[in-house]
């Protein structure tokens, strides 16, 4: 307890619960009360935005050097393994507490009008309500496991936000693939949290870091496989390689749904692990150097499949696995606050992009629901020319657009130029470093030129959504624009958050979060660039940037685009890239077929029918007509033959018992 | 009376009982060497009644009690049997055996 206002810390989650109960049970008794449930759902988050600010405005008059924890119970108290229900209030968690009710705030206003017509409404503002409070849950959490409670609920309400709409078998089915390849990460971070407990005594966040450079040896097996099995785990709720392949299919769920969980929040949980977790990762430089090889091959692999997706969501879903893994690269590096800027202001601008989709998506089913037609309103090849029917959302759209690929003095630009100089400042050590520096430098041509291709297709040239249906194109209400309004200015000023010093910024951000980020990087080794060759990188950023978006506008044709319905399959490369390399295939072949194989043909036919079934069960029953069959000689039914015996049986009896 | 000629001549009795239930087939000779190794254990109790106390001879009304009341189970089950099968050996009542 601090006396100040950071000791309302507990009334942001709180807020958010309220509203789940509240909304959940609406969902049961008044499912209709669409108002009231908005009002609910909208208005919680916001009181829980207010409360986030509230305590950021009291922490700064504090700033202090050490977490503020606030033990609230005890929660396993198991002999030498204490752990309490306790948060912790620092300047890494205020960063992400504000982003999340922040944006959550937004995309819950949004919702209003995105799911207005739907009849699980309330059931969608509890799920969405449970989500943020899980979220806030792991971002305050001051151990391990408190951690892992909101890291698993996070990921529950991803399952059930991802099969909303669970009466087609492919939504359902999309978020089971989620919940199973997020299992297979959360596997190793509870191995890494055993031990972590071995090792140190400890999973408390304060003391498990106090302890570790005493007890660890740096770059020793046991750090390295304790990161390794945390980074395991952030692959699957971060959706990277190998592990990424559940991302592009939760868009199954509400669009605002993948905005919120899929792009802004949830899944930058693994980063902040990393970002967490700093001095961990800087005991073990072989990890940190496969968290950042990880993040820049998934960066570059996934910006290539969606280059040739026709999805507009898809595309998204791809450019996010690919973002997710530039903040890899980031937190690899050691760049924690750049990682973390990456985080905010890819935050802004993917929510941005995908709500502006959600807008583009609401139109064309409002479009195709009027004239009854049965086309894909997600499909790219079936908009086009869509800036003349909903200029707000083109216009906010290309403002994320243009930072995302990294035109300055947007927010993208920023951060994605701090992680790709960290890099390459790192290559003056190793050269692995300019390996990965390459690898992100593609995938910013990449990213700048899908992100174009996906504007052009849906933005501009002619109109493929149909004669009919072209009548009934319109903007979306103000309740689902205002919110792309907000984040649109975010998109714009997000980058003053960490102006770097090469254009006299004050780097804030950089600053603000030195006390979490401090002991990791005091691990390792300095390195610093003069300012010619930062100016030079930067340029090289940003022509890569402005020729991915100019090559874009040069090379595609959206005039030649026919609707989804004619369009003929791709050939060759074009072809491996539209079916994502085929990686859930071979996935399947490795992975999924032989595992099926072995459960059918050992598991069940030989070790349950035959060895269980066969030998144990039937084996004992008929063991047991044996072992009767045997002795039924003994049945004579003769009396005497039963006396006989018996006074044998008493002798023996008296002959042990006296002699 | 002595201890030691009870207790042999008692140990007699119930092997002679235990010997005649074993080796003869007649049930009305086998039930009469039941009562015979009862009767060498009531001699049992009585004689041990001297050194230990007055419970053994209350005993032994227990016993002749349960003997009389055994007697006559005994005897209307064997008659049962004998309307039957015409026949009180035991031999042929064998119908538990298997098979």
């Amino acid at each position: 307890m601090t006396g100040t206002l950071v000791d309302w810390i507990w009334l942001a989650p709180a807020l958010a619960l309220l509203g789940f109960v509240l909304n959940g049970t609406l969902a049961f008794v008044r499912p209709n009360a669409k108002t009231l449930v908005s009002v609910i759902g909208a208005g919680m988050l916001l009181a829980a935005f207010a409360v986030a600010v509230v305590v950021f405005r009291a922490f700064m008059g504090l700033h202090p050097e050490e977490p503020i924890v606030f033990r609230y119970w005890q929660w396993i108290p198991v002999d030498t393994l204490q752990v309490d229900f306790a948060f912790q209030v620092d300047q890494l968690s205020l960063v992400m507490l504000m982003v999340v009710t922040g944006v959550g705030s937004l995309i819950h206003v949004f919702s209003i009008g995105y799911m207005k017509e739907d009849p699980g409404y309330a059931r969608y503002f509890a799920y969405l309500n449970l989500f943020v409070f899980f979220m806030l849950v792991l971002v305050l959490g001051a151990s391990f496991p408190v951690m892992f409670v909101g890291w698993e609920g996070v990921g529950l309400c991803s399952y059930l936000l991802i099969g909303f709409w669970y009466s087609e078998a492919a939504n359902a089915t999309a978020g089971r693939k989620a919940f199973i390849m997020n299992r297979i990460g959360d596997f190793g971070f509870m191995v890494a949290m055993f031990m972590i407990f071995w090792a140190t005594g400890s999973l408390d966040f304060t003391t498990v870091f106090t302890h570790a450079p005493n007890v660890l040896t740096p770059g020793g097996g046991t750090i390295t496989a304790i990161t390794l099995l945390l980074f395991l785990g952030c692959t699957g709720k971060s959706a990277q390689i190998p592990l990424y392949t559940w991302l592009p299919d939760a868009m199954a769920g509400p669009t605002p749904v993948s905005a919120l969980i899929h792009a802004a929040t949830m899944v930058t949980a693994g980063v902040y692990l990393v970002a967490r977790c700093n001095l961990l990762f800087a005991l073990a430089p072989v990890s940190s150097a496969v968290v950042a090889g990880v993040g820049a091959l998934t960066a570059l692999f996934a910006a290539t499949i969606a280059l040739k997706q026709w999805d507009i969501k898809r595309v998204l879903a791809y450019s996010t696995v690919s973002q997710l893994g530039y903040m890899f690269l980031a937190v690899g590096t050691g760049a924690m606050a750049g990682g973390i800027f990456h985080l905010a202001t890819h935050a802004f601008f993917k929510a941005l992009l995908f709500l502006g989709s959600g807008s583009v998506i609401f139109a064309m089913h409002r479009a195709y629901h009027h004239t009854h037609a049965h086309d894909d309103a997600q499909d790219m090849r079936n908009m086009g020319g869509l800036r003349r029917y909903m200029p707000w959302t083109a216009v906010l759209m290309w403002i994320a657009t243009l930072a995302i690929a990294g035109i300055p003095p947007l927010a993208g630009f920023f951060s994605k130029d701090e992680i790709l100089t960290a890099a390459h400042a790192r290559g003056h050590i190793a050269w692995v470093w300019l390996i990965f520096w390459a690898f992100g430098l593609i995938a910013a041509l990449l990213t700048a030129f899908y992100m174009t291709r996906l504007m052009l297709y849906t933005f501009h040239g002619p109109n493929r959504t149909g004669e009919e249906a072209r009548e009934h194109l319109h903007e979306a209400p103000w309740i689902m624009t205002g919110p792309l309004v907000a984040l649109g200015l975010l998109t714009v000023l997000g980058g003053l958050l960490n102006v770097p010093a090469l254009y006299h910024g004050g780097e804030w951000l950089h600053h603000w979060l030195e006390p979490v980020t401090q002991p990791g990087a005091a691990l390792l080794p300095e390195y610093h660039l003069s300012t010619g060759s930062e100016w030079l990188l930067v340029g090289i950023a940003v022509a890569t940037a402005a020729i991915g978006i100019v090559g874009a506008w040069r090379l595609l044709e959206p005039e030649r685009l026919v609707p989804a319905r004619n369009a003929p399959e791709e050939r060759g490369f074009a072809r491996v890239l539209r079916n994502k390399w085929y990686i859930d295939e071979i996935y399947d072949a490795l992975i999924v077929r032989p595992l099926t194989w072995f459960s059918r043909e050992v598991l069940w036919k030989r070790l349950d029918q035959q060895a269980i079934d066969g030998a144990a069960v039937n084996g004992a029953a008929r063991g047991a007509r044996a072992l009767g069959w045997a002795n039924r000689w003994l049945q004579t039914g003769q009396v005497g033959t039963y006396v006989a015996i018996f006074v044998i049986g008493v002798l023996l009896i008296l002959w042990r018992a006296l002699g | 009376m002595l201890l030691s000629p009870a207790l042999a001549i008692s140990a007699v009795l119930f092997t002679l009982g235990v010997a005649g239930v074993l080796f003869r087939r007649n049930a009305i000779v086998i039930f009469m060497c039941v009562e015979l190794m009862l009767n060498a254990v009531n001699l049992t109790f009585v004689a041990l009644a001297q050194n230990i106390g007055v419970g053994g001879q209350v005993f032994v009304f227990f016993v002749m009690a349960v003997a009389a009341a055994e007697a006559a189970v005994g005897l209307a089950i064997i008659l049962a049997v004998y309307r039957h099968k015409q026949s009180v050996s035991l031999q042929n009542m064998n119908l538990l055996r298997d098979g």
